[in-house]
Formats: C-alpha cells, sequence, structure tokens
C-alpha cells in the first residue's frame, strides 16, 4: 500500500487533489481510497486530505499517520501545522513553492532524504498562469507523478478530464503538463548535480 | 461497471435506479451530497416522473415521505443526526403506519457540544421505532443495501433505514461496482402498495386505537419485524444471484470458525478491525469478526450461533447510553449464551475521535490477556476528565465543560489523526 497525505487551505483544492489522485491510481486498474479530514471546510483554515493506493481492496479507514509522500499545497503551514509527522526519511515531500528547501529552512530537516524524492513546484504559479484562478492541486499531482512514479501524469490528466467540465479541465491538464515538465527537469538537474 | 466515486454519489445513483417517485429531504452535513446528486438528476429529467420535494425542516421531510407513501409513491429521504432527532415523531409514524419509505442516515454525532463527525448515536437513537436498520462496511455494501432496502420496505410494508457512516464513507472516494438498470429492475419490481389513498376507493389511514386493540397493532408491528429475519437473508441470497456479490444480509462473519475471541462492531470500522486482526492471527492469536448488517430486528439467533464457541466477546461500538454503557452490547450479551462477565464493551470513536490499529492492537490484546474492563472508552484522555472533576469540586463556577476543555487542548488543526 502506499499511502499520500496532502496537506494545504480550505479553498485549494486539497480535498479534490486526494479524489482525483485516487481516479488516476482507479484508472491504472488500481483500488484507491481518498478521504479528507473532515469538518473544517472553512476557506484558509488548514486541511488534510489521504489517498492510499494498493492492488487489492482497502478496508483500513484510520487516517495516514505515516505517509509514504507528502503534497504541501501551502508553504504557510510549515511552521504551523505537524506535516511532517510519520513521514520516513525514505518518503516523498513535494512542495508548492517557488523557492528551495533550503530557502524554506528545511535544510537540515531533510538533509537524511533522498534528493531525488524531494521536489519543489511553483504551482499555484503555474495554476494562475494556466487556469487563472490559484488552485494549485492538479498542477501538484502532476508534479507528484513526476517526482514519485507511482502514476503517469496521463493517468492525472485523464481523472482532472473526468472531474472537471472541458474547459475547466483544460485549464488544468496544462498546468499539470507543466509542471510535470518542470519537476522532470529538476529531477535531471539534481541528477547532474 | 467499476467506479471511482464519492459514497455519496454511489449511493444517490443506488437510489436513482431504484425508481424512486418522491424524494423530500432537508439538507444536513453528512447527507448533503446525496440528496444533492438526486436534486440535479431530477432536474435534469433523468429521473422523470420522480418529483423532489424541497421542505423546511426533517419533520416536514419525514411527513411529506408520509405523504407520498401512502399515496402509493416509491419514497424517499435522507439525513442525520439533529435531523433525524427533528422528524423523531414523523419516523415512529412511518412505521406505526406501515409505509415502506426508504432513508438514509449519514451517522452522526448528536449534541450537545455540536458535533458534524461520524459516530451511530442518531440511528440508535431510533432503535425502537420499528424501522428496519441495516448498517453499511463499505461504499459498495451501502448503494447495495439502498436496492435491498427498498425490495425489503415494500415486501413488508415497513420504512428500512440504511445507516452509512458519515464522512468515513460518504465523502471517501472509492471503488464500486454500479449494477445496470436491468439488474435493479430484476430484483426490484414495481411497487405495489398494500395501502393507498385513492380517491376513486376511499380508505383511512392513521386511525386512532384505544386500549382494545393496541397491543394487537404492536405486536403485529413486532410480529413483522421478526418475519424480517427470515426473509432478509433470502433476499440478500437472491440479491447475489442477480448482481453476483456477497452483500447484505443479517450479519457477517470474518475469521469466526476458531476464534476464542469474537469482536463485534457494525459499520466502516469494520474494515480497520479486520486488518488488525488479520495482524493478530499472524502473531498466532485466534480471533475474528461478527460484523452486525441488521441491526433491526435484532438477529439474535444468528449471533447467539455465531458466539457459540468464542470464550470472550469485544463489542466495540460508536455509541453511548449514557449512565448504562454500551447499546450494542446490551443486545449482545442478550444474545450470548455465556457469562455477561465474558462481554465486553468497548465504546470508540465518538463525534469522529479517529480508531487506529494501534488503539484495537491493545485493547484486543487486553482482551486476551483477560486484562480488559467490562466497559472501555477507547483512547479517552483520563487525565483531561479528571482536570475537569478536580476543577468542578474546587470551584462552584466551573463553567462549560465543553469550551473549558477544547481552551486546554489549544489549537485543532495542528492534528492530524
Amino acid at each position: 500500500m502506499f499511502q499520500v497525505r496532502i496537506h494545504g487551505r480550505g479553498g485549494q483544492g486539497v480535498v479534490t487533489a486526494a479524489e482525483l489522485l485516487s481516479v488516476a491510481a482507479f484508472l491504472e486498474g488500481r483500488h484507491a481510497q481518498a478521504f479528507p479530514s473532515f469538518g473544517s471546510e472553512r476557506t484558509g483554515a488548514p486541511v488534510v486530505a489521504f489517498c492510499r493506493i494498493d492492488d487489492q481492496p482497502i478496508r483500513l479507514r484510520e487516517p495516514i499517520m505515516a505517509p509514504d509522500a507528502l503534497i504541501i499545497q501551502d508553504p504557510t503551514l510549515l511552521h504551523q501545522v505537524d506535516v511532517f509527522g510519520g513521514l520516513s526519511p525514505d518518503g516523498y515531500i513535494l512542495i508548492n513553492t517557488s523557492r528551495t528547501f533550503e530557502e524554506l529552512g528545511l535544510g537540515d530537516f531533510v538533509s537524511g532524504f533522498d534528493r531525488k524524492h524531494l521536489c519543489t513546484v511553483p504551482a499555484t504559479e503555474l495554476a494562475l498562469k494556466h487556469i487563472g484562478r490559484a488552485v494549485p492541486n492538479a498542477a501538484l499531482l502532476a508534479g507528484f507523478a513526476a517526482v514519485s512514479g507511482r502514476i503517469s501524469l496521463d493517468s492525472v490528466n485523464a481523472a482532472i478530464r473526468e472531474k472537471f467540465p472541458a474547459k475547466v479541465a483544460e485549464g488544468n491538464v496544462a498546468a499539470a503538463n507543466a509542471a510535470h515538465a518542470y519537476v522532470v527537469a529538476q529531477l535531471q538537474e539534481a541528477a547532474r548535480a | 461497471m467499476l467506479k471511482q466515486v464519492e459514497g455519496s454519489a454511489a449511493v444517490a445513483e443506488a437510489v436513482a435506479l431504484c425508481r424512486p417517485e418522491v424524494i423530500c429531504a432537508y439538507p444536513i452535513s453528512p447527507q448533503t451530497h446525496i440528496v444533492e446528486g438526486l436534486g440535479r438528476m431530477v432536474s435534469a429529467g433523468k429521473l422523470a416522473p420522480c418529483e423532489f420535494i424541497n421542505v423546511e425542516s426533517e419533520f416536514a421531510a419525514m411527513s411529506v415521505a408520509i405523504g407520498a407513501s401512502a399515496a402509493g409513491a416509491r419514497s424517499y429521504t435522507a439525513t442525520a443526526s439533529q435531523g433525524l432527532l427533528f422528524m423523531a415523531e414523523a419516523v415512529y409514524n412511518a412505521a406505526g403506519l406501515g409505509l415502506p419509505i426508504v432513508m438514509t442516515v449519514a451517522n452522526r454525532a448528536i449534541g450537545a457540544p455540536i458535533n458534524i463527525w461520524n459516530d451511530h448515536t442518531d440511528a440508535l437513537s431510533q432503535r425502537d421505532c420499528g424501522w428496519i436498520q441495516l448498517f453499511a462496511e463499505d461504499n459498495q455494501e451501502a448503494l447495495d443495501l439502498h436496492i435491498q432496502a427498498f425490495r425489503l420496505a415494500e415486501e413488508l410494508s415497513l420504512p428500512v433505514m440504511v445507516c452509512m457512516d458519515g464522512f468515513i464513507l460518504t465523502h471517501a472516494y472509492e471503488r464500486v461496482d454500479m449494477p445496470s438498470q436491468e439488474q435493479v429492475d430484476a430484483y426490484l419490481p414495481p411497487y405495489e402498495p398494500r395501502q393507498v389513498l385513492d380517491p376513486a376507493d376511499p380508505v383511512s389511514i392513521g386511525a386512532m386505537v384505544g386500549p382494545e386493540a393496541f397491543m394487537e397493532v404492536r405486536y403485529l408491528a413486532h410480529a413483522k419485524q421478526r418475519q424480517a429475519l427470515e426473509l432478509i437473508p433470502a433476499w440478500a441470497d437472491e440479491f447475489r444471484n442477480i448482481f453476483g456479490r456477497e452483500s447484505g444480509g443479517l450479519t457477517h462473519t470474518y475469521k469466526l470458525e476458531d476464534a476464542d475471541i469474537v469482536v463485534v462492531a457494525l459499520g466502516s470500522v469494520l474494515g480497520t478491525i479486520k486488518d488488525t486482526v488479520d495482524e493478530m492471527r499472524e502473531q498466532g492469536v485466534k480471533i475474528g469478526v461478527l460484523g452486525i448488517t441488521c441491526f433491526r430486528p435484532w438477529p439474535s439467533a444468528t449471533v447467539r450461533d455465531a458466539l457459540s464457541r468464542a470464550k470472550r466477546v469485544v463489542v466495540l461500538e460508536k455509541s453511548l447510553a449514557v449512565g448504562m454503557g454500551g447499546i450494542v452490547s446490551n443486545n449482545v450479551s442478550a444474545s450470548y449464551a455465556g457469562s455477561p462477565d465474558l462481554v465486553h464493551t468497548v465504546i470508540a470513536g465518538l463525534g469522529g475521535r479517529s480508531i487506529t490499529r494501534k488503539s484495537l492492537h491493545k485493547v484486543f490484546a487486553e482482551a486476551v490477556e483477560g486484562r480488559l474492563d467490562t466497559l472501555t472508552f477507547l483512547d479517552l484522555d483520563h487525565a483531561m476528565v479528571e482536570r475537569v472533576l478536580t476543577r468542578e469540586r474546587e470551584q462552584r463556577r466551573s463553567g462549560p465543560i465543553a469550551e473549558s476543555i477544547l481552551r486546554e487542548i489549544g489549537v485543532v488543526a495542528a492534528k492530524i489523526g
């Protein structure tokens, strides 16, 4: 089982991101379970959503306390919420930011992590450019696809097209493609370094 | 057809496949997505001639369902929590009148303090109202139970409540196998009412009944529920023949054959319990699970048989009879042939508290070792409770309990579990 925890704020499409990820995994023939950390559905409030992916039916209903991957949709949460709780050093971290882990003050924290599992992507900027709204979720999922290899970009885009009306979907697909390319380039650069 | 959808969307689609004629509902979390989904289908003309009636309250929702059902329409509504309490008088009337309404209860705690999260106290508060109460383990079963519920309700002329865990199921995206219209039509014949308000053939429904006949009417309601205990498994078998999967019935058993310890529970927590049981089985613990799908009527004989070789029973329930203890466990005890001392009650998950494998391991291990108390509140913060009690002893004006506990906890959003 592969477990993803997504942190963000109300209005950033955190719950939708988990749902999209589950649909993408389903489209690849896998079992997936997405659910929100119910309740505080207020714009700006910290929100958590979860997605489990497995090759067998998923019965477990507890929140994801030891994630294999973290997607952080809002870097202002880094010092407010225990976003890294339960993450092991071989886990993946994807943060929505134009800054580096070091610039975010996370250099020491991630020093024991596999650099190939760490990635930042300016998803809000990409969303503003391609969708016209600050909804970074689809771009981040594409970034997650690139950094983790657990899901394909095609599946993410297919999930986006299934979930959103055509016009909204195309903007999100464009943002997703751009984010995927950004992360692939970042990983290649890291590999050369 | 396999789909990856939200539980609420799956249930809305299943209800739609049952060809309802009147849907009336008042929105309340976590039920809202179900009736919103159905509302969209009705307004798009996909369910014609179904009528969606917006009502001003839950009391009106059930009252409209009663009227619609009495007029011969297949009627559906959904609610949760305080909404179910607000309609309680009409809930009893629907059962007393023998009207086959189907209602989803998206299980949620009851206030005060106000809490929108999941537990079972709403549905269990209505356990004696005369409705059949079915509990879904996952979203596949939630959608399947709705199809079975219309069949059951209409054959028995009794209302059926389908209970699914609020948020945990209603808001979870998971894979479901959505049946075809042909399959549902093959299973669920058109509604043929036993009683109907028809101007061409006038009758009255809802007479006042005095002491001379009230006992008999109540007895018949009881007898009909007991009769349902035989029909529910038969219709689950028929469901399997048409839809090709096990869903519904009275109970589900898991690794029970050689189990010394049996855990009894309702609803979606069964999944987490089964994962925990698998882990404990790997360590050599003979532990099994009895899931109660049908809570009313209470399947006493089936439960008695399932527990016949259990040396110890742990009833894990998301409900509390304040001042008494467990509600489900009280029912289980009455159906356990062994000593009542061997039935343990674990109150868990109230108001949406997460039920984790870690906590289940601990409490089941205590049962194995014979150390589990008769009544346990899973993951209760005893220190916090003690601080409140101390404050109450020391100060006359100790203030509202909920607010002072919240002040002690601080920022809740920082927590994940």
